[in-house]
């Protein structure tokens, strides 16, 4: 008769009533008002970012299929277009990236252990990490344009910068320059996942300095701390993948 | 007839006007435009997809009317091109895709699981705004020189010749797949962590099961269309010839990446729209639903299977014959926990208290026309009929019959079930029904007469045709206006009703199961007074009528 | 009995917090460099096709290492085990339908 049948009233005192009368609890502030409790809140955030970062690898899915396919069939052209890249630039990237990787990590263990100044110290240097990787990222690419190795009009113009594969083979010019459209599509994707990074942490760090991760609550640091750790997973691909596919002809810069 | 004779103590009907509702808390338009409540989001989605609707049926209708002769004699066949490029990305990612989950998913998952709203309220306002600026930005691309590729945006048409504005299109494409993302993350998490007490896994409601099948295909697929509309956008500026085979570009490649998101879509588009039938059926059939495991389970075996069969659509696209072959078993396949779910519903009507109310006619209508566009994908999913099919009006017909007969049928009963519980009237039944039966029999005259001048030969994507064909075009366009005047007649009523409605205070005017209906009528801002706990499997329908245990064990 | 994935033994308020540590990380990071120069020295031998396993097999590595202890998975709830599972699933099936294709367009 009554529809109670389906559900009665919880007797258990920590849901307690809804809404407004939720006031009545000593609930933590970070504790937003439709969860019932840290813990809940804190697996929502966790499960919420790993299923945005399993949406990040089919984004990065997308280009890497792109390159798996145009690889497969330009295998010549693609290692020796890649010869062309600065390999010293991109090994220095992925070193500045991976101790990156180990600030964040650090600053989130700052979190976890409620430490401030760890927190405060360990994002700065992410931040640091972050930008330099950046800078040189400028560098390369501005190389890139000044030896005419950006796809567009005046690709592979400058003799001084096509290797002798692609004069012997003119025909690989417009494979090698599908391989710069995805090398800067590629390291574009991931710069611009840099910089929304590095904003992020500017914005943790601001939250951190006014002291709000404690150890039952800094969700929003560790978070934080999962994406920085998978941008730092993509270049980990990103580098043998571009960078290293011709390395072992030699003769590079 | 209904089981709210008991009020529980506290719903104090005697003094409605008094009762707050999430709809009568707070009247400024701040409250709506910057509400993180979940119901309100699902009314704006609503509004909008209403727009949108309308938007993309009145292209369907220019269609209809340039079809009525064989000669193009209405719009120019630019124009026509355009035309049926924005019928279909409309209806597609501003209506079929965000429809159910959108509307009715916002509106009911939350209170299904008996939550006080979805894990990231802020996000799901997000993914509104997103949705919102993506489509009206579509809409102005469309009205200042719009699009021709169809909107399947094929390489290296799309990449290299068309002279329309693909690339802005493309962007807002990528735009509007994040709205549709977020969602999908926001009830895949809402699933898992904010149902009530109780409230098991294997007690969850089957639209819920529908639902959180299609947030996984939207967190997996539908990044995989973002990058691929980003790189034909990156191709239509920089010209770099990544989809042009004239300089070693692939637009096969184009076509793999698109249909791996484009046919995982399709379940977007139609497995919460199961999920409302489930809901229904049960209902209205006053019966637990027959194998409940496995039309849940069917659910997830319809999102993963989805993923292996994208080649179908690409039979006479240059994939290698062994790659066919592979994508046309699979497709084969999935007719099995499909046709799980349409014997399990009709395995529950048996002997159940079947009750003819409106939302219940649009159930009957899903079977009739999801079947008929079920089985002739089948006809598609063999290789060497689809290379007669390809491309015709059969395609056309059978893709309708599943999306118009299947997705927007469902979603025009679940609006009726729920929409009490929405706005707390009850619109006008006998119209409610007449609206329902002209639809039925309005979308057979639109439809069928396209499987028959498709399997006679008639393409797709021309304004002109053979003049053999005119007949069968005439009735279908015929049908249009019926199908048209249907589905006004549903929005009238809707409409209509909540100036004009009978009030509805009651909790459960239908009396089903499921604690969307054990809050009031319509819910407080906060969904339930207290944390409902649960007690008993979904569909517990012989406990509540049996007349023993009414007031549950507690 | 509580419908949330977590433990309602936990109690409220009660939060489980892991500190990993320090020896750990930095065992970690020393790893991530050991194998970024072994990828970098292995690319400049010819190795033939093995070049692209052999450079994929340490990348795999560097990767397994930084989601494992970085980003605590080793610790986590078996359903973020199951989110990663699936990443690498969905991409496994994006490459493998897509390459089946390709690599067998010569078939006839």
């Amino acid at each position: 008769m009554s529809t109670s049948a389906h559900a009665a009233p919880v007797a258990a005192p920590h849901h307690g009533a809804h809404g407004d009368s939720g006031h009545g609890h000593a609930h933590h502030p970070g504790l937003a008002h439709h969860f019932d409790d840290l813990e809940q809140q804190k697996d929502s955030a966790v499960y919420g970012m790993w299923a945005f970062l399993v949406q990040e690898v089919m984004f990065f899915g997308g280009l890497f299929i792109a390159y798996i396919v145009y690889r497969n069939l330009y295998p010549d052209a693609f290692a020796h277009a890649s010869n062309l890249l600065n390999v010293p630039l991109g090994a220095t990237n992925t070193a500045i990236l991976l101790a990156s990787s180990l600030t964040m990590a650090l600053a989130v263990r700052g979190g976890a252990t409620g430490s401030k100044p760890t927190q405060l110290i360990m994002l700065v240097l992410t931040i640091v990490f972050g930008l330099a990787f950046l800078v040189v990222k400028y560098f390369e690419y501005a190389e890139k344009f000044e030896h005419h190795l950006v796809p567009g009009p005046t690709f592979m113009s400058d003799p001084a910068h096509v290797s002798p594969f692609f004069q012997a083979h003119p025909e690989e010019i417009p494979h090698a320059k599908i391989f710069f459209f995805l090398y800067f599509a590629m390291t574009g994707v991931h710069a611009a996942h840099m910089i929304v990074g590095a904003g992020l942490m500017a914005w943790i760090f601001l939250r951190a300095k006014k002291g709000e991760f404690v150890p039952e609550h800094h969700d929003a640091l560790e978070m934080s701390g999962l994406y920085w750790h998978f941008v730092d997973i993509v270049w980990i691909f990103l580098f043998p993948m571009i960078y290293l596919l011709g390395y072992h002809f030699g003769g590079h810069h | 007839m209904s089981a709210q004779a008991v009020a529980a103590p506290h719903a104090k009907i005697a003094a409605p006007e008094h009762r707050e509702t999430y709809l009568n808390y707070d009247y400024s338009w701040k409250s709506w435009l910057f509400t993180v409540d979940h119901k309100r989001i699902g009314i704006l989605y609503l509004l909008t997809v209403a727009f949108f609707v309308a938007i993309g049926g009145l292209f369907a209708m220019m269609i209809r009317a340039e079809l009525l002769t064989p000669q193009g004699d209405v719009l120019e066949s630019e124009t026509y091109n355009k035309i049926f490029t924005m019928h279909g990305a409309v209806m597609i990612f501003f209506f079929l895709i965000p429809g159910v989950p959108g509307v009715l998913g916002n509106f009911v998952l939350p209170l299904m699981i008996g939550a006080r709203d979805v894990a990231f309220p802020k996000l799901n306002l997000l993914s509104w705004y997103i949705f919102v600026v993506g489509g009206l930005l579509t809409l102005f691309v469309a009205a200042t020189g719009g699009v021709d590729t169809g909107w399947t945006f094929y390489a290296p048409y799309s990449s290299t010749y068309s002279n329309t504005r693909v690339a802005e299109t493309a962007i807002m494409v990528f735009i509007t797949g994040f709205s549709s993302i977020l969602t999908g993350l926001n009830f895949l998490v809402t699933v898992h962590t904010m149902r009530a007490p109780g409230m098991t896994w294997f007690r969850l409601p089957l639209f819920i099961w529908a639902s959180y099948a299609t947030a996984l295909i939207n967190v997996l697929a539908t990044p995989v269309l973002a990058i691929t509309v980003l790189l034909l956008a990156l191709e239509r500026i920089f010209h770099i010839g990544i989809f042009d085979p004239k300089v070693g570009g692939d637009p096969i490649l184009f076509e793999h990446m698109f249909w791996f998101y484009s046919h995982p879509a399709v379940y977007i588009m139609i497995l919460p729209a199961m999920g409302v039938i489930s809901e229904l059926v049960a209902a209205f059939s006053r019966k637990r639903i027959f194998g409940y495991s496995f039309v849940a389970f069917s659910s997830l075996a319809i999102a993963v299977l989805g993923f292996l069969v994208w080649g179908h659509h690409m039979f006479v696209s240059g994939q290698s014959a062994y790659a066919g072959l592979v994508f046309s078993v699979l497709t084969v396949l999935i007719a099995v926990p499909t046709a799980v779910k349409i014997f399990n519903w009709t395995a529950t009507l048996y002997q159940g208290s079947v009750e003819f109310a409106t939302p219940f006619l649009y159930v009957l209508a899903f079977f009739g026309l999801f079947l008929i566009g079920g089985v002739t994908g089948l006809f598609l999913a063999a290789m060497g009929l689809d290379i007669h099919m390809h491309d015709n009006y059969f395609v056309v017909a059978h893709f309708h019959y599943v999306m118009v007969g299947g997705m927007v049928t469902a979603f025009f009963g679940g609006l009726h079930y729920w929409w009490p519980k929405m706005f707390g009237r009850m619109y006008n039944e006998l119209t409610g029904k007449l609206a329902a039966l002209i639809i039925f029999v309005g979308f057979n005259m639109t439809f069928f007469p396209q499987f028959i001048v498709g399997y006679m030969g008639m393409p797709r994507r021309y304004h002109a045709y053979a003049p053999e064909f005119q007949v069968l075009n005439v009735l279908s366009s015929a049908g249009a206006v019926v199908l048209g005047t249907g589905y006004l007649l549903a929005a009238v009523n809707l409409i209509w009703s909540l100036k004009f409605g009978k009030v509805v205070t009651e909790k459960n005017p239908w009396g089903a199961t499921g604690l969307e209906w054990e809050t009031q009528t319509p819910p407080i801002p906060h969904n339930f007074e207290v944390t409902p706990r649960v007690t008993q499997e979904a569909y517990a329908y012989h406990e509540m009528y049996s007349g023993k245990e009414a007031h549950g064990v507690h | 009995m509580s419908g949330h994935d977590h433990s309602p033994a936990h109690g409220h308020g009660g939060h489980h917090v892991h500190v990993v540590s320090l020896k750990m990380y930095f065992t970690v990071i020393a790893l991530l460099f050991a194998l970024t120069f072994l990828t970098v020295w292995t690319a400049s031998m010819d190795l033939g096709a093995y070049n692209t396993i052999v450079a994929l097999l340490i990348a795999i590595t560097k990767a397994t290492l930084v989601v494992l202890i970085f980003m605590h998975v080793l610790w986590s709830k078996k359903i973020v085990w199951i989110m990663v599972g699936s990443s690498v699933v969905w991409f496994a099936i994006l490459v493998a339908f897509t390459m089946q294709d390709y690599l067998s367009r010569n078939l006839g």
